[in-house]
Formats: C-alpha cells, structure tokens, sequence
C-alpha cells in the first residue's frame, strides 16, 4: 500500500508538470490546430535560463533565501520563454497559417534542432546538475517509517501548478482576452471581423504557452536535479500525449491528461516490473523455475519501458477515441 | 405512370429505390422516412428548399454516412453498409456541391483516376511494365482523352484541373464521374454558378449522357433546368418528402408550393381565393 | 537530369549524356578510394541514404502521410539481418535469403503500425508514427533481459558481410590490375539496387497505383467517391515504404558490420524525411538530390569548418556536427518558408503547395 500511494504521489508531482506543460500544446492547438512541435523546447530552454540564474546567484553567494533564487530563476526564465514563445510564431507559424498542415509541422521540427543545439552551443552538451538549493524535507503520510512521503518540493510542484492552472481558467473565461482567444479560436474570420485584433491574440497565446512552459522547465530541473539540452524533447512529446488524452484543444482536459499520464507513468513503471515477472509462472517450466531458482526476478518488462507508456497512451487514445477523455467540446476550447 | 407519393415497386424497371430512409445529426431529423425511386433510363430530379436534406441524402445513397434506418435497393441488391468506394464500384458516380477535383493534377489525369475502378493493375504490374500492364495504361488514357472530348473539355486535357474555368471544372467533375462507368450518375447542383448559356449546354449534355444509356439523380437548384429536364422529380423539405412525380404535377402541388413560398405566404393566397 | 534522360527527345544527346554519367558512377569509387577508403564507405552510406529518403517519398511524397518514425523500418531490416547472420545466435544466413525476410518483417510492422493509424489526420499520424519510432528503439534498447535478443545498448557486432559461395564482400581482390576493395564492392552492388529502386519508384508513380495515391494526396473525400479504396492504396503506401527500409536497414547491418539502437534515433527519421522535403516532396530526381546533399553535408563541413574556425579563432568553438545540425534546422525552416515544394520540386506538388499559402 504505502509503494502505492508514494507512486500515486510521484505521479501526481510529475503529472501536474506534464498539465502544465500540455496546457502550452493544448491553447495553441485550440486557437491554430497546430502542433506547436517545439514547445518542448521552449520547456528545454525555461530550466537552463533558470539553471543560469541559480547558478549565478548561488555562486555569488547572495544573501537570499534558497526560495527566493529559484523564484528570480523562474522570473528570469519566462520572460525568456514569453520572447521565444513569441518569436517562434512570429518568424516560423505566421506566415505559414495557411500552408498545408505539414508545412509548419516541419518547420516546427527545424525550431526543435536548432534551438537545442543553440542550446547546447550555450550551455553544454552534457546533463548540468541543478544546483539542490532548497533543502528537501521529507514529510510522512503513513504510520510506517519506512513508507510514502511526499517532499516539499513536491508540494511546491503542485501548488504552483494549481495555482496556474486557476489563473489560466481565470484568464481564458473571465477577462476581455480569455473572450478574444475563445473567439478567435471558434473561427478567425468573424473574430476579426468583431474587431479582435486576431494576430495579436496568436501571438499572445504563444506567449502565455511560453510562460507556463519556462515554469514547468524550473520544476522539471528543480525535481529531477537535472537539465539536459535534450530534456524537452521527451518531456513535451509526453505533454502532448496528455494534452491528446485529456481530449486536445479543451483545457481542463490537458489537465486531467496530464495527471492521468503522470500517474500511469509512475504506476506503471512502479508495477510494470512485477506483472511481467515470469518467476510467477515458475511452475509451468522446468527450465523457468531452475532460473527462477537463481534470480526471482526474471522479468519481462522492467520500469525502463516507463517511458513507453506515454507513446502506448498517446496510440490507443489516437485510435479509439481521437477526441480525448473529455472530447473537443467546441464551446471550450481556448 | 404511379401518381405522386406512390411507395416505390420493386419492378423490373426501377434502378435505385430508397425505402424509409431516416437520418439524425445531434438534434437534426436530416431525412425522415424518405422512400423513393428512380426508374432506368430516367432523369430524376432531386430539389427542395436549402436545408431540405438534400445533400444528406446524396451523402447516406453514397455511402458518406449510414442512414439510421431503412436502405437502398440498386440495381437489383441492396446498398446496406457499403463504403463509398464499395458504392462507386457498383455503379454509382457522383459530383459534389462544391467541386471536389484533384486540383493539382491535370484534367487528364483526373478523369484517368476515375478509370480506377474498372482497372486492375498493382505494385507488380505498375514495376514490371508487363504488356497486360501497358494495354490497360494505354486503354485508360483513351477513354480519359475520349470522356473529356465528350463533355466538351478535350482542350484542356493538359491543364492542371485548377486553372479550369469554373464551368469547365463542373464538367470536368462530370467526366471524371462518368470515367467510373457509372449506371446511375448522381450530380449535385451541377449548375451552380454558370450563366443561361452553360446551363443551356450543361442542360444538353445531360441530355445526352441520358441517351447514351446512364441514368440520372440530379440535385439542382435551377428550376428552370429542372423542369425542362427531368422525368419526374422528387421534392423534400425538412427531410421529409413532400411530393414526387412528374415535373409539371409537383409544380402544381400545394405542398411544394408553401414549401418554395413559406407556409403563410401559401395560406394567404388561399385565403385570398 | 530530365533532359538526359529524355531518349525520345534528343536521342543521341541523351544516350551521349547517359553513358557518360554511367561511366562516371562506375569509375567514381576508385577517385574516390585514391583520396581515401572512407570516402568510398562515405558514399555507400549516402547511397543507403537515398534509398530510405525514395521510400519514404513513396508514403509522403506520393500518398502525403507524414510519417516520422520511418527509421523504425529501417531498424528492424538492420537487426533482422544482424541476428541471422552473426555470432549472436550464431545463425549464418545468406544475405540474398535475409534480405527478403528483412523486407517481410518491416513490411509487416508497417502494416501493424498503419491499419489502426491510416485513418487519423494527418498531423497526428505523424505524431503517431513518431511515437512508434521510439517504441521501436526503447525495445531495442531492453530487449536483452530476460532473454538476450537484442544485446540491448552494446549492440550486434561481427555481423556478416554479404557472402556469394568463397565471394565474400569484406576482402580486397584484384581484377583486371584494378583493386576492389570491400566498400567499393559494395558500392557497386549498391549502385546496381539503387537503380532498380530508382526505376520503380518512377514507374509506381506513372501507374494506377500512383495515380491513386495522388488522388488520395489531394483529395481523399473524392479519391474515395471515385471508388479507390483509400485504407488499402494508404496501407500499400506504408507496407511498401516500409519495405524499401526493411532492405535498406539489411544492407547497413551489413556493410557497417555492427549496429546499436543509437543508429535509430528519432534524429535519423527527421533527417530522412528533411531530404524528402530538401529536395521535393514527390519528385524522385529532387529527392535523390536532397539525400545525397545532406548525406555529404557533415563530411564537407568537417574539412571547412575545422579550419576555417581555426584560422579565425586559433581553436575549434564549435563542432561541425553542431553546425551541421543548426544548418539543418535551419534548412528545414527556410525551405518551407521560402521554398516549400523543395529544390527540384515535382510539377504537381510545387503547384499544391505555392495555390495554398
């Protein structure tokens, strides 16, 4: 029970990362139906600007609070991410909005390589080690001493994902933007023709997607202990794996996608293991249970296929119910 | 002659007999019961009013959407669950509202696509060049080259379909459709957006496509087309049928007439007679 | 290129012009060879190259499904033959039986991949297949434990050269005064398949098959309404471009002699498909260009970017590889702002794509 629900917490931290990031997919998607294919990258490039300013500020021994240099990592990094946001619609979508669909497909794939290996020109071509500044506490959910615990960081993670998710909702359904993005994304023509200036309104989507994304960048590197200029490939093909789930283009769906994939990641990588365990049909085979005999653990899917569980979700969603959990409910979508 | 309403026969002269046809989007009764038939040989009229049903119904015959209820009987077996490309293969070729060509490729090549169907063929035959292979090849672009002398847009065999006049376009859709070597050629709305003098030939070639031994289903907004060439016309409106007959009968029909006019336009003329 | 191959045109202009490209390709690896043997194994890998980049162009230039996991195919064809014909099982097939099987077995994956994913949306089916490349390779990668399939991470070494009875294509012979080594061997070998692909590939497009895919390209509603049974002629598309990888993959193992999953990278997908897209979606002559481009990219950057940087700055600041691959990032996004129907671009897609913008 307590390996449960200390994956259950594992995979809601990592899941509300991933919310967070397939909200950046999932608003971009709503307003261009487009895959904003580099917005990994721009995740990529939140935590190595963050990276930076800890660094810095830890190096020179500022007499900050721990938190606060991770804060002014984090203030540093969106306004960077908002830049890049931003320029990558700008220079690369923009003039391509009425292209066929594969065109700004590949030129989104051309932004990922280069702004990795920008990155990597920066910063390094090897993992850098996020400085732990902030020390982690353990705090215990169960009776058992040895049992499920859940960090402060991981209580950070949370909290600042809900609270973006909250101010995201509030801003897409309660503010004179929220309406204009809504309407935009219901058709752009007639959202012009209502006097919504409808570029404008791209470009700040991107911009508001590059924000939440530099966030989930300094989380990332904060839980992990780690940034790659590799890191946001994988991250934000899982994202838009939850953003798919959760029924892409609807944005509480991004959420509940991300959580839903979080926690299948971590249960799955957590169990997976064990399932396939082939000792448990040990008395089947002769030739099994001698192995079994020496190694109880003859197993045949290990946690190292966790990260084939995004991609196994993202192809059974896309082929029984392309509309996600939550479907596309037009009405919704920002 | 069966008079207007009449429940279709499953006579040897019919071709295509639709038999309590529904069809529901959301909250939308699309076509509700619609029951008809059109004999071989004929020209069969398809209006109504915008919305009436009839592109759902052109959609549901072709295999686009399956109706709720009720099927369609052509050429003697029934149409149920077949996918469009099953339908077009047993003989029924269609047009659509808003020309779908394969604008990239030359006229030609468009009405060769449609030889698709009644051509074999594959991967081996397409590498190895076998001679089977380059007779049918040859085969196909000759009735392209001949279908599009006969719908009139031989000249323009080379040019890509987009760069087609509009009326060009509407006949090139015509062609590409007969290509499949249809035994019922259903065409919506094929004179949309042409002038008195296209429609007079459109009206022509229809005419002669008749003659030459393929029935039609024509959707058509063009009264005037309608009524001077179609044999009997069936009239829908809301989904469901309000009339069906020859074309001089259902103009005379009171419920086609308040359907065209609006129920209180047609209350007041009655309360003025 | 056209002009050359033209015969009816200019017949004697074109035969003229196609002995002398012929005699070129046939004396090219011992020019090669004299300025060392890795420019002969340099350009058999191009040559492989192209291969992937005209069977890809079968699924997205002729059929226009974007697939971004095709190195997949071209895995599985590599360790189909590695494991039959290495050490590792100690199975020691002839390459003329395990090529086939190679093609079966990428063919069949491919079919398994399309028939459930053929009717998403285009931007999806890429985002689809992209997901299968991986699943792909993490299997590779752990298919060691419990039972050693694939070696995992280390790979399969000491794979078999093709072999024809005492003919083995590792060894150097002398013929005729001339040395053949064991790429330039190969590259023969190669140049040979290389037209053959070349050839179906031009007769698939001018065939009912082609046209189909065409139709179904520009307009599926309607190519479907014309009676072609769009699933099949896309599953045909998919089995056959995955075929074409399945032997490409057979070849590599073979040459190379040793393969890892880190040769199958997502990396390797995009770039087969950036040659597709460099040199023009559905024009095969454009697509033989853009492969050969990008395949000899890194090779001429490495000899002008070292010492061009070290002339400049006294020291290499950044590796050609990293210069290459912000090049390409940045030839992808160029093109299909600027050119989007590629270098040579065929005559209908150049078309398509400039109506649209």
């Amino acid at each position: 029970m307590d390996i449960f629900i200390q994956q259950l917490i594992n995979g809601v931290t990592l899941g509300s990362v991933y919310a967070i990031v397939a909200l950046g997919y999932t608003m971009v998607y709503g307003i261009i139906q487009l895959i904003n294919f580099a917005h990994g990258e721009v995740v990529m490039i939140g935590a190595m600007v963050a990276y930076s300013v800890i660094v810095a500020l830890a190096g020179a021994g500022a007499p900050l609070p721990p938190l606060a240099i991770v804060l002014a990592g984090a203030l540093v990094a969106i306004p960077v991410c908002m830049a890049v946001g931003f320029t990558l619609e700008r220079v690369a979508y923009r003039p391509l909005r009425r292209a066929p669909r594969l065109a700004p497909l590949i030129t989104a794939i051309g932004l990922s390589i280069i702004l990795q290996h920008l990155a990597m020109i920066v910063w390094s071509r090897n993992p850098l080690p996020y400085p732990q500044i902030v020390k982690s506490v353990s705090y215990h959910l169960t009776g058992n001493p040895n049992g499920a615990t859940i960090t402060n960081v991981q209580i950070a993670i949370l909290a600042v994902s809900v609270a973006m998710m909250a101010g995201l909702m509030a801003l897409v359904y309660k503010t004179r933007l929220g309406i204009a993005m809504r309407a935009t994304a219901q058709n752009q023509a007639v959202a012009g023709l209502m006097g919504i200036d409808v570029n404008k309104v791209i470009a700040l989507t991107f911009v508001i997607a590059g924000g939440l994304g530099s966030v989930a960048g300094v989380m990332v590197g904060t839980y992990y202990g780690i940034a790659h200029y590799q890191m946001g490939f994988l991250l934000g093909l899982k994202a838009f794996s939850a953003a798919v789930l959760g029924g892409i283009g609807n944005l509480a769906g991004a959420m509940l996608g991300g959580m839903l994939l979080g926690i299948i990641e971590a249960l799955g990588a957590g169990y997976v293991g064990d399932l396939t365990n082939l000792c448990h049909f040990a008395d089947w085979s002769e030739a099994l249970a001698q192995r079994c005999a020496v190694d109880p653990n003859v197993v045949l899917f290990g946690s190292n296929y966790q990260d084939v569980f995004a991609f196994i979700v993202l192809i059974l969603v896309l082929v029984f119910r392309p509309s996600g959990l939550l479907g596309e409910r037009v009405a919704d979508r920002a | 002659m069966s008079a207007p309403g009449t429940a279709p026969q499953a006579d040897a002269g019919v071709l295509l007999a639709g038999r309590g046809i529904n069809k529901r989007f959301g909250g939308v009764q699309a076509l509700s019961d619609v029951s008809f038939a059109i004999r071989k040989g004929e020209i069969y009229g398809l209006i109504g009013p915008n919305g009436a049903g009839k592109t759902s119904l052109f959609n549901v015959l072709t295999g686009i959407y399956t109706p709720d209820s009720g099927n369609f009987v052509f050429d003697g077996a029934p149409l149920d669950g077949l996918k469009p490309n099953e339908v077009a293969k047993r003989g029924i070729a269609r047009t659509f509202q808003n020309i779908r060509l394969f604008a990239n490729l030359s006229a030609l090549e468009n009405v060769m696509i449609g030889r698709h169907v009644r051509t074999r063929a594959g991967v081996f035959g397409a590498m190895l060049r076998n001679p089977a292979t380059l007779d049918e090849e040859r085969a196909i672009e000759r009735r392209a080259f001949e279908l599009l002398e006969y719908v009139g847009v031989g000249r323009r065999a080379n040019d890509l379909a987009r760069h087609l006049p509009y009326g060009d376009q509407r006949r090139l859709e015509i062609a590409r459709a007969l290509a499949t070597d249809p035994k019922l050629l259903a065409l919506d709305e094929p004179a949309a957006g042409m002038n008195a003098t296209e429609t007079e030939s459109l009206k022509g070639l229809l005419e002669r496509i008749r003659g030459d031994g393929t029935t039609i289903l024509l959707i058509e907004h063009d009264m005037k087309l309608v009524m001077s060439v179609c044999d009997r016309v069936l009239v829908l409106d809301y989904g469901k049928k309000i009339a069906e007959g020859t074309a001089g009968a259902v103009q005379e029909d009171p419920a086609v007439i308040s359907a065209y006019l609006g129920g209180d336009v047609a209350l007041n003329l009655k309360g003025a007679a | 290129m056209r002009a050359i191959l033209d015969t009816k045109g200019n017949p004697k202009l074109a035969w003229a012009g196609l002995a002398l490209v012929g005699i070129a390709l046939l004396v090219l690896p011992f020019a090669l060879a004299a300025m060392g043997t890795a420019w002969v194994r340099i350009t058999n890998l191009a040559i492989l190259f192209v291969f992937l980049a005209l069977g890809l162009n079968i699924v997205v230039g002729f059929a226009g499904l974007l697939d971004l996991g095709y190195i997949a195919f071209y895995a599985v064809g590599a360790y189909v033959y590695a494991l039959l014909a290495s050490p590792h099982f100690n199975i020691h097939l002839p390459f003329w039986v395990i090529l086939p099987i190679g093609a079966a077995v990428a063919c069949m994956f491919g079919v398994l991949l399309g028939a459930p994913t053929l009717k998403l949306r285009g931007d999806y089916l890429a985002i689809v297949t992209l997901g299968f490349g991986e699943i792909i390779r993490i299997f590779l990668n752990n298919l060691s434990q419990p039972v050693n399939i694939t070696n995992g991470p280390q790979g399969v070494t000491l794979i078999d050269p093709f072999r024809i009875g005492p003919f083995s294509f590792r060894d150097t012979e002398a013929f005729l005064g001339l040395a053949f080594s064991g790429p330039i061997k190969y590259y023969y070998f190669l140049l040979v398949v290389l037209l053959a692909i070349i050839v179906i590939n031009l007769r698939l497009q001018d065939s009912r098959i082609g046209r189909a895919w065409e139709a179904i390209r520009e307009d599926e509603v309607a190519a479907r309404a014309m009676g072609i049974n769009t699933r099949n002629m896309k599953l045909l598309a998919f089995a056959m471009g995955a075929s074409f990888g399945g032997i490409a993959g057979g070849m590599f193992s073979a040459i190379q002699g040793f393969i890892s999953p880190e040769s199958f990278i997502l990396l390797e997908s995009i770039m087969v498909l950036a040659m597709v897209v460099l040199g023009g979606m559905g024009n095969v002559w454009g697509v033989i260009v853009g492969a050969l481009l990008l395949s000899f990219a890194p090779e001429v950057l490495r000899y002008t970017v070292e010492p061009v940087q070290q002339a400049l700055f006294g020291r290499m600041l950044v590796e050609p590889e990293v210069i290459r691959m912000l090049l390409f990032g940045f030839a992808l996004v160029l093109m299909m702002l600027f050119r989007p129907a590629g270098l040579l671009p065929s005559a209908t897609r150049k078309r398509e794509l400039e109506v649209r913008r």
